[in-house]
């Protein structure tokens, strides 16, 4: 439904999709949860996704969406391997906390 | 078939039989690879045949067959092209001919190494190389040819690798042939500078054409000559590069008769006769190869004089013949050298597989002082050596004779004195070569009586090749038979006469010949035949009659002692060339390593000094990583919005 889309005015959708992008890399930044980090960059990519819809409603063009389906695709097999690699983590240090993950130094 | 598809089968099945013996000659059954080495040159020769019926039914034009474009540079296209004219087919034929019979002698000579089936497929690859060396139609094809009959002859004079004297024979064959091949390369790239091409019909157009820039005696085509001859010297050991010849005889005996007799070391005369177009328009550079060979042909067959080992007698006679055939070229003769080539190749074959035959039989001796009287033991052996022999000092009627003459007669119309020298030359070439035959076939037997005992004739594999060779040495001279005995019954000058037209159209004088006379040409046979079986006599006197026995090469006085010792050239050699720069490569290595250490450790030390460096950024902190990665992808952006647009 574009119409209703194109209602808002496209502004708001960048700022929309900022805040929540910057909100991504303020929690990967500063969380020390292996899984909350890993929410954050849930966060980022669909911010970029909405932008993405947004600006593909506005330019009648279908690119854009085509595009976030793809993004959907992959962060989904991401999300399968990434949180089958916290699981085993978990199993061997009984911890998700980053900070205590230092091992694979030099 | 067609004549294209012939032409490059009889090029590429001896290479096919180099594939099969070299892959499989672990896997393969003894009987099995003696007959695919064998097949492989057979058919080459059959098909070479069958190309020569063609073309002569065909009225003897001269066939190009291009097969692919090899190099296109620029300017420059080289293509993989043969060439089939009355040149490359006389070639073709005896070196197919002949390499089939010592293919058939090693199956016999050879059976009993363990390295068989690698020596029979080395002997394929060299008949591959000899092939393409003779069929390329430009000088590229030639090169890849004569490289590879170099690399041939490398690896087959060090066939017996366990033995480091022969291995250090390999090596010098090896590298006196490249220092030859290094000119014959410079002459193939000025050739590409002057003419912009290396095809040889092309060549011949562009001197044989009206807007010719070179003239005779130009300095472009003096250089080319003289630097392609240089290549001449290497491959068909001329003074000064001659001395790998000798040593070369460390290979099994089949090899010296087919590439250190018979074949290779013709090359460099098929490579002038090829080029015969360039020098004729240098009468500079011919008269250098006339004084080399003259040089040549004396010097080695002094040497000769004074050699006990077998083989050795043969190698510095193929020297002193190669020499002989240089001569021819040097006095323009080219049809009288290729004449020599093709007699020669079937005397030389036969001697050295005749000598093969007696080592065989004596197990591995040959040393003639050891030998004498294996006339009883090896008669046809002892047949077929001496016909080579006569054929060698020029008797009538055998080959040798018919083409050693041409060859005086047209010394002698060049001058005298030459003519003088090369009867002298040729008199002590039957003087050796008799000294070799008494001692070796004549007398009492002088070996031990544990080899007294094991005396027999060869196999058949053995003695049918010396049979074949022996009627070749016979009757090959009838392709060249002069004027004086039969009016137009040169079938080789006629045949060979259209490969030298445009030479006689570029420099007549050099063809243009007092003509002798009958009668002055019956006394120059005389006489040259006369002191040839003078010599004979005194060799028969000397070695049969008295029963003179050499003295071992250390015991020699005077001037024997000189010729034992070779002149000393080896010996001159090391001490001029050899050990100087194997000095000066101490030196540089002793001194100069140290720079070298210092630049290529250096790169190491910096190399390892940044890791360490840089091994600290890598924490194992996951929240440092991700914040480098923010931080670059803020840089990125910032840089692509803001610096870049």
């Amino acid at each position: 439904m574009p119409e209703i889309i194109t209602k808002i005015p496209l502004e708001y959708y960048i700022i929309l999709a900022s805040i929540l992008f910057c909100i991504g890399v303020i929690g990967v930044l500063t969380r020390k949860n292996a899984l909350i980090i890993f929410m954050c960059v849930e966060l980022m990519l669909n911010a970029v996704n909405m932008l993405f819809i947004a600006f593909s409603a506005y330019k009648g063009d279908a690119a854009g969406q085509v595009f976030v389906f793809f993004i959907m695709a992959v962060a989904a097999a991401e999300v399968a391997v990434g949180l089958a690699i916290i699981v085993m983590i978990y199993r061997n240090t009984r911890s998700v906390d980053i900070g205590q993950l230092n091992k694979i130094k030099y | 078939m067609d004549n294209k598809t012939l032409a490059l089968l009889a090029l590429l099945l001896p290479f096919i039989g180099f594939l099969i013996n070299g892959l499989g000659f672990r896997r393969l059954p003894k009987p099995l690879v003696g007959l695919v080495a064998v097949a492989m040159p057979l058919a080459s020769f059959i098909i070479t045949l069958i190309l020569f019926g063609k073309f002569q039914s065909g009225g003897s034009k001269s066939m190009t067959f291009i097969y692919a474009n090899w190099i296109a540079i620029h300017d420059i296209t080289i293509s993989f092209s043969l060439l089939i004219d009355q040149l490359s087919l006389i070639m073709l034929s005896f070196v197919t001919g002949v390499g089939t019979l010592i293919h058939v002698y090693s199956a016999g000579y050879m059976g009993e190494d363990e390295g068989y089936g690698k020596f029979m497929a080395y002997l394929n690859l060299f008949m591959f190389s000899m092939l393409a060396l003779i069929m390329g139609s430009n000088y590229m094809i030639m090169f890849i040819g004569w490289e590879g009959v170099g690399l041939c002859s490398f690896l087959l004079i060090g066939f017996w690798n366990k033995n480091r004297p022969y291995n250090a024979a390999a090596q010098k064959a090896f590298v006196m042939n490249r220092i030859g091949d290094l000119g014959l390369i410079l002459g193939v790239f000025l050739i590409f500078i002057f003419f912009g091409t290396s095809e040889y019909k092309d060549i011949e157009a562009f001197v044989g054409a009206e807007t010719n820039p070179y003239k005779v005696g130009a300095w472009q085509v003096v250089t080319i000559t003289i630097l392609l001859f240089v290549g001449a010297m290497g491959k068909s050991a001329q003074v000064p590069l001659y001395t790998w010849l000798p040593d070369a005889m460390a290979g099994p005996t089949p090899v010296s008769a087919l590439i250190h007799a018979a074949t290779m070391v013709t090359a460099g005369i098929y490579m002038v006769v090829r080029s015969n177009f360039l020098y004729s328009l240098a009468p500079a550079t011919l008269d250098i190869v006339l004084v080399i060979a003259l040089i040549t042909a004396l010097l080695a067959a002094s040497i000769g004089i004074f050699q006990n080992d077998i083989k050795k007698v043969l190698a510095y006679s193929t020297v002193s013949q190669l020499g002989y055939m240089f001569m021819a070229l040097g006095v323009a003769s080219y049809t009288s050298g290729m004449f020599h080539v093709i007699t020669h190749a079937f005397f030389k074959a036969l001697l050295f597989l005749g000598a093969g035959s007696v080592i065989h039989a004596l197990h591995h001796e040959q040393d003639i002082r050891n030998m004498g009287g294996l006339r009883k033991y090896m008669p046809i052996t002892f047949i077929t050596f001496l016909v080579a022999t006569l054929a060698i000092s020029g008797i009538p009627p055998f080959a040798g004779f018919f083409s050693k003459d041409e060859i005086l007669m047209h010394l002698y119309q060049k001058s005298p004195v030459l003519w003088v020298l090369g009867v002298a030359g040729s008199a002590m070439t039957s003087f050796y070569m008799f000294r070799l035959f008494f001692l070796t076939f004549l007398g009492e037997f002088r070996g031990t009586e544990e080899q007294r005992h094991h005396l027999h004739e060869s196999p058949i594999s053995i003695t049918l090749p010396l049979m074949i060779l022996a009627v070749l040495s016979i009757g090959g001279g009838l392709i060249g038979i002069p004027e004086v005995f039969a009016k137009d019954a040169n079938w080789l000058a006629k045949f060979t006469a259209p490969l030298f037209t445009t030479s006689q159209k570029l420099n007549p004088q050099l063809f243009n010949h007092a003509h002798l006379s009958h009668s002055t040409e019956y006394i120059l046979m005389g006489v040259s035949v006369v002191v040839a079986i003078g010599s004979i006599i005194f060799a028969y006197i000397k070695f049969v009659a008295n029963r003179t026995v050499p003295k071992p090469e250390t015991e020699q006085q005077g001037i024997g002692k000189v010729l034992a010792n070779k002149y000393y050239v080896d010996e001159l050699y090391n001490t001029v060339f050899v050990k100087p720069i194997l000095a000066f490569s101490r030196f540089l290595g002793e001194s100069f390593e140290v720079f070298v250490d210092l630049i290529v450790e250096g790169f190491g030390q910096i190399v390892k000094g940044l890791g360490n460096a840089f091994r600290k950024l890598q924490t194992g902190s996951i929240g440092v990583y991700l914040f480098a990665i923010v931080i670059g992808a803020v840089i990125w952006i910032a840089f692509n919005l803001f610096i870049y647009k």
